[in-house]
């Protein structure tokens, strides 16, 4: 097991890839010196956001207030025959947690596309962001990006990737090959920030299981279709954890408790996962299964275990002699490890209640509710969004945790109630 | 004629016997036109229907930038900007992609729709935030697009198929004649009883759409303006204003940048073409 710290490092690669970049877009202009650039297109956001928390916090540092900047510029070009760049840059300054404070390469990335008799092929290589799964209360089969745990604890957001993504597609389907050279620890909030475990989590302090530490190369592979009422997807990956164990680091814990932090441990695992929806007039059915061998329980021990999140969406159109949509969520959460599971989803069912407006403003509204069955704990989560103008959003959320039991993954966080209100100018 | 009528009662369920055997009274009809002299209403509707179909057919695909701007009775305004992309499928449903590039918090956001002539749509949208894509429910056909008076149905692709026809009369449109005839919804998610369609008869191209509610009222107005002759052959309409009699809300959908023939690829109208739809 290596285990040393990666100050730096990581935004290096991270350089270098903007480098890469900037690059391919020299290649891109031309050895004549005439631009190949067929259009461009520059686009983005600028985000301003309060956080508030109104319970005191668990620990005396951790701030109660946090007002937070966030940009999101993107360059995109284009070349006559299609082939295109995309740059997508993201930068968060918090002034409650400097941890908080950080900046991410989202995308760099070269698209290329082409035909090889009734297949198409589609080539991207860089950082890039993808998605895998239909489930709403909790992205389970999703494992190609590093979560952004800072940005949001619904685990949605994702640190950009390192990749090279091949497709293949035709009548049968879609075929996709990663091959994922870097690894990129999760973002854990800092000693002032909340929403943290009890001991904070060292994000200079990464351990590997795997000799080759962060430059392990990671293959997932996934192929997926659209049959009639179903949109199925099966998919496997090998390689290092997204999601880390974390150790106590005991010998400052020995010396002195205040100074005590958590190591994150990423082990060697494989994956494989089955994400299937059925769309049929207003039902959406939905399942997402995984398998993981090699990961590490809370107990510390290698335990395989299976996992899987399953339930569905109804909607009813134009309620209550309004244009307003109304849409009824249930899922149900399971891991085979239960209560040794590392996270909070041993056992849990989510409700929620979603409005969508369809009105000028698209306004809409999500509240739900994530109750876990065997400890009764719960939370809450409400979700607004509405324009403003053509160029300006509203968006609020606010969590609530409810009787959070002692042995519950959240326990550590259960005075973070929090409410947050953004402002997002996009250009 | 005959073939896509006898699939659409494989797809359909809840059909009734009358109703299938009111249908192919239909096709019947609309076979050899020499059988009817004097072709029932039903028969000369369909026709009608049929011949407009037949002209915009060939197509092959389209690229055009739309802007809608909503309007509500107390005349606020609001704009949408968004690209169309149509790749016409031979003899089935066309394949239609959306992107929108207005107001810019949805930029990048994209539908692509399948259509279908034997059953429901297939409906798609490109998230850009999460670079998800999501199958959505293509049940809401009545459901405003993007705010607007134009419901999902009004926007995407007529198929024949979904209606049964019926012609009423002749009566002048402007400077020319119009024939009107009456389309009823088959399916159930349509939120319209029926619709009058006027299509003037030198060119087949509609004019004027009478959208009338679940409960029999005239809901909606379209009407089509400044029709553009593409390729020698092909009328595309430029302005199409929709007025909500109820809310008194309106929206005008204007056309430019229209190019037909134009130079797309089916590969992009997929799960994995809609991820790099911009």
């Amino acid at each position: 097991m290596a285990r040393r710290p990666v100050p730096r490092r990581a935004k290096l690669a991270v350089a270098g890839i903007a480098a890469l970049g900037i690059a391919t877009l020299g290649i891109t202009t031309g050895a004549s010196g005439e631009s190949l650039i067929d259009s461009h297109e520059i686009s983005g956001s600028v985000t301003v956001e309060n956080r508030w928390f109104p319970k005191t916090a668990a620990n005396a540092e951790q701030k109660d207030f946090g007002v937070n900047l966030i940009a999101a510029p993107e360059l995109y070009l284009e070349s006559a025959d299609g082939t295109s760049l995309t740059l997508e840059g993201f930068y968060r300054y918090d002034s409650s947690d400097s941890v908080r404070s950080h900046a991410d390469l989202r995308k760099a990335y070269l698209l290329l596309v082409g035909q090889i008799e009734d297949q198409e092929w589609e080539l991207r290589l860089g950082v890039d962001r993808v998605f895998w799964g239909v489930a709403e209360s909790r992205h389970l089969v999703d494992i190609v990006n590093q979560t952004d745990l800072v940005e949001n604890p619904s685990e949605e957001v994702k640190l950009g990737q390192p990749m090279a993504h091949l497709t293949l597609s035709g009548e049968w389907g879609a075929a996709e090959l990663f091959a994922l050279p870097y690894h990129r620890p999760r973002t854990f909030p800092g000693r002032h920030g909340r929403l943290r475990s009890a001991f904070v989590v060292d994000n200079d302090r990464v351990m590997y299981e795997s000799g080759a530490e962060e430059w392990h190369f990671d293959v997932a592979a996934r192929y997926s279709h659209s049959v009639g009422l179903f949109d199925v997807g099966l998919s496997v990956f090998d390689g290092t954890s997204r999601e880390p164990n974390l150790q106590p680091a005991f010998p400052l814990c020995a010396l002195d408790p205040g100074a005590c932090v958590l190591v994150p441990l990423y082990e060697q695992i494989r994956q494989y996962g089955l994400d299937a929806q059925m769309t049929y007039e207003a039902w959406l059915l939905k399942l997402e299964a995984i398998r993981r061998m090699g990961a590490r329980n809370a107990l510390g021990e290698e335990e395989d275990y299976t996992a899987f999140v399953a339930g569905g969406e109804y909607t009813f159109y134009a309620v209550f002699d309004t244009d307003i949509d109304l849409g009824l969520l249930a899922e149900w959460n399971r891991d085979s490890r239960q209560m040794r599971a590392p996270n909070i989803f041993q056992n849990d069912i989510f409700a929620a209640v979603r409005l969508a407006f369809n009105d000028f403003a698209s306004t809409d509204l999500l509240v739900g509710i994530l109750e876990d069955v065997d400890t009764r704990s719960r939370s809450f989560n409400a979700q607004f969004n509405r324009r403003l103008s053509d160029s300006l959003t509203l968006n609020v959320e606010a969590t609530f945790f409810h009787n959070i039991a002692a042995d519950d993954a959240a326990y550590a966080t259960r005075r973070d109630n929090f409410v947050n209100i953004g402002l997002t100018y996009s250009f | 004629m005959e073939k896509v009528i006898t699939q659409k009662h494989r797809g359909r369920r809840s059909l009734t016997l009358l109703t299938l055997f009111a249908a192919c009274m239909i096709c019947l009809a609309a076979g050899p036109p020499a059988v009817a002299q004097d072709p029932s209403p039903e028969a000369r509707g369909l026709e009608i229907a049929l011949e407009a179909r037949k002209r915009g057919e060939g197509f092959g695909n389209l690229v055009s930038q739309l802007t809608m701007v909503l309007r509500t009775a107390k005349g606020q305004e609001s704009t949408r900007q968004m690209r169309l992309k149509t790749f016409e499928v031979a003899n089935a449903g066309d394949k239609t992609l959306f992107v929108f590039d207005q107001p810019r918090d949805v930029s990048g956001t994209a539908f692509l729709v399948h259509s279908h002539r034997d059953k429901p749509d297939d409906l798609w949208i490109f998230l850009p935030a999460l670079n998800r894509v999501k199958r959505i429910s293509s049940s809401n056909q009545s459901g405003s697009f993007m705010g607007s008076e134009f419901a999902y149905e009004d926007i995407t692709t007529q198929e024949i198929e979904k209606f049964t026809h019926k012609y009423l009369r002749d009566e002048p449109c402007g400077d020319l004649t119009c024939t009107v005839s009456e389309r009823t919804p088959r399916g159930e998610d349509s939120g319209y009883s029926r619709q009058l369609v006027w299509h003037d008869k030198k060119e087949y191209r509609p004019w004027r759409v009478e959208y009338y509610d679940r409960r029999n009222e005239l809901l909606k107005t379209l009407t089509v303006a400044d029709y553009e002759l593409h390729l020698n052959r092909y009328w595309y309409a430029g302005k199409q204003t929709m007025v909500n009699h109820l809310t008194g809300k309106s929206t005008v959908l204007k056309a430019s940048d229209v190019q037909l023939k134009a130079d797309l690829n089916e590969r992009d109208f997929t799960r994995t073409g809609l991820r790099r739809a911009r």
